[in-house]
């Protein structure tokens, strides 16, 4: 058994004047802090991004860290996830007793996302990166295109997931965008790739976290109530965008399944649900991949705002990457908000009596996915 | 900022060697006939045999799923709306690639469209196919 025991961001929204290794060091310091714990107990580390190569070396020599497990896994934003997963085996096995996970971005003050790349394009990205797909949007927007001909799916229930997110950031005080919107707002922002409206896309923020998982044993001396990881899965289905086998299937379909199957839980059991919003239709795909509708019928799932707070399937009550922040790979957020819904320290966006909840990071476009299923001790 | 281009390696050389020879060329597997798309060198990623061969593809294919393209990127920018499009080969694979000579608002899933090379870079570019 292993315990989520500290989660925590570190700085969000625009942060200028720090590096992302400043910030995720500050995050792991307060994620420690709430497990009772310091950098000298961190015997297990994970993390991916920055400049890509050997993440958990980066950050081990900026903290201090001689971990006796290093796992820097790059699924793109499922990776964190995923990694929490790992952190479970490893501790099941004994490997390590206290994993850190971390994960920083600076790239909204850095100049915004990468959208593409000029000159010459080696391997297979030069079958698709010459044609000027806008990535990642444009490769959503072809998933869009797709389950809008098979299923049709609408932009107005793509919208409702925006609307629906923007309500639970209104109650969140780190969210970035809490301004009210409505489904003719979602739908009269600008087309950026469609059909996927600008109000479609998640922010662009600088922003990260850290997740502290523990063992059984020293999940005994937190202070704060263990969230326990009861099962968890990953897969990925192809890079390119081309290659996705069915652009309405995401590869949660299989991380969900096991997931699901290892912890015992069933779906309906699920108190709240944390999917990686990286766009509206990701949402859609996820719902329908993790089986929590049949395919084609997530449109119809999450009319009239039931994933909003209120509503009776409460889901991506930080407001998400749409609206509360979105730093380039999203999947850590998932682990923090659910680890605070299920230790009922969320306020005015408490999901009430909150006790299983289950978290899916998707990385890529639609490429990797990886779910956890997290419950209060 | 330069538009990317293709960079030819051992594996990919045939193929735009054969676009600018006016063809669209892709893999077949000698063990189990799928045809492979983008191309793999040797290795069939549907049976995993070695062995594939060169053949040259009719160029006609249906839209599997497009966008059309406004936010471009900014080597792109000048060009934009455009329609980037997967197309299903009628060989079976898909690929990815644009739709030249179309109104965005006339394009849709399941329309038929050929070959067209053109550009520069010399790219396999489609276009509607009648009926």
């Amino acid at each position: 058994m292993a315990a989520v025991g500290g989660v925590a961001e570190s700085d969000l929204g625009i942060v200028p004047d720090k590096t992302y290794l400043q910030m995720m060091a500050e995050a792991s310091h307060e994620a420690l802090g709430e497990a009772g714990l310091t950098f000298k107990d961190v015997d297990g580390l994970f993390s991916a991004g920055g400049d890509d190569y050997a993440a958990t070396m980066r950050l081990a020599e900026y903290l201090g860290i001689r971990p006796d497990l290093t796992d820097s896994t790059n699924i793109g934003g499922a990776s964190f996830v995923a990694h929490a997963g790992h952190a479970r085996t490893a501790i099941a096995e004994g490997r390590c007793q206290v994993a850190l996970i971390a994960y920083a971005s600076t790239q909204r003050s850095q100049g915004g996302r990468q959208l593409g790349r000029g000159g010459g394009v080696r391997g297979p990205a030069q079958f698709e990166q010459v044609w000027g797909l806008p990535l990642p949007v444009g490769a959503y927007a072809l998933a869009a295109t797709r389950h809008m001909h098979q299923y049709g799916t609408t932009s107005e229930q793509l919208a409702e997931v925006a609307v629906a997110t923007r309500r639970w950031a209104q109650l969140n005080p780190k969210a970035y965008m809490r301004d009210p919107t409505t489904i003719e707002d979602v739908l009269q922002s600008r087309w950026i790739s469609e059909p996927l409206h600008l109000l479609d896309c998640c922010l662009v923020t600088d922003g990260g976290g850290a997740v502290v998982v523990v063992s059984a044993e020293r999940a005994r001396d937190l202070p704060k109530p263990p969230v326990w990881i009861l099962g968890h899965g990953e897969s990925h289905t192809h890079l390119g965008i081309s290659s996705m086998p069915d652009l309405t299937v995401t590869p949660a379909r299989w991380s969900g399944t096991d997931a699901l199957a290892m912890s015992g839980v069933r779906r309906e059991d699920l108190d709240l649900v944390e999917l990686y919003d990286s766009f509206t239709i990701t949402v859609l795909l996820t719902l329908e991949a993790l089986g929590f509708c049949k395919p084609g019928e997530s449109g119809d799932f999450v009319r009239g705002g039931r994933t909003g707070p209120g509503g009776d399937f409460p889901m991506n009550t930080n407001g998400g990457g749409l609206s509360y922040c979105h730093p380039g790979m999203y999947g850590i957020f998932t682990l923090i908000e659910a680890t605070r819904q299920l230790r009922g320290e969320c306020g005015e966006r408490q999901v009430p009596d909150a006790k299983l909840a289950l978290c899916n990071g998707t990385g890529g476009v639609l490429s990797s996915a990886a779910t956890v299923v997290l419950g209060r001790g | 900022m330069d538009k990317p281009y293709p960079e030819p390696d051992p594996t990919t050389q045939h193929f735009w060697d054969a676009v600018a020879a006016g063809r669209l060329d892709i893999q077949r597997c000698r063990t189990c006939g799928e045809h492979v798309f983008y191309p793999r060198g040797s290795i069939c990623p549907h049976c995993g045999s070695l062995g594939l061969d060169w053949v040259t593809a009719s160029g006609r294919g249906v839209v599997h799923s497009f966008t059309v393209v406004h936010r471009a990127p900014p080597e792109f920018a000048g060009e934009a709306p455009y329609v980037v499009a997967l197309i299903d080969l009628e060989e079976g694979p898909r690929m990815m690639s644009r739709l030249l000579g179309v109104d965005p608002a006339g394009v849709a899933v399941g329309m038929p469209v050929e070959l067209s090379i053109g550009g520069d870079p010399l790219l396999p570019y489609f276009v509607t196919r009648r009926s």
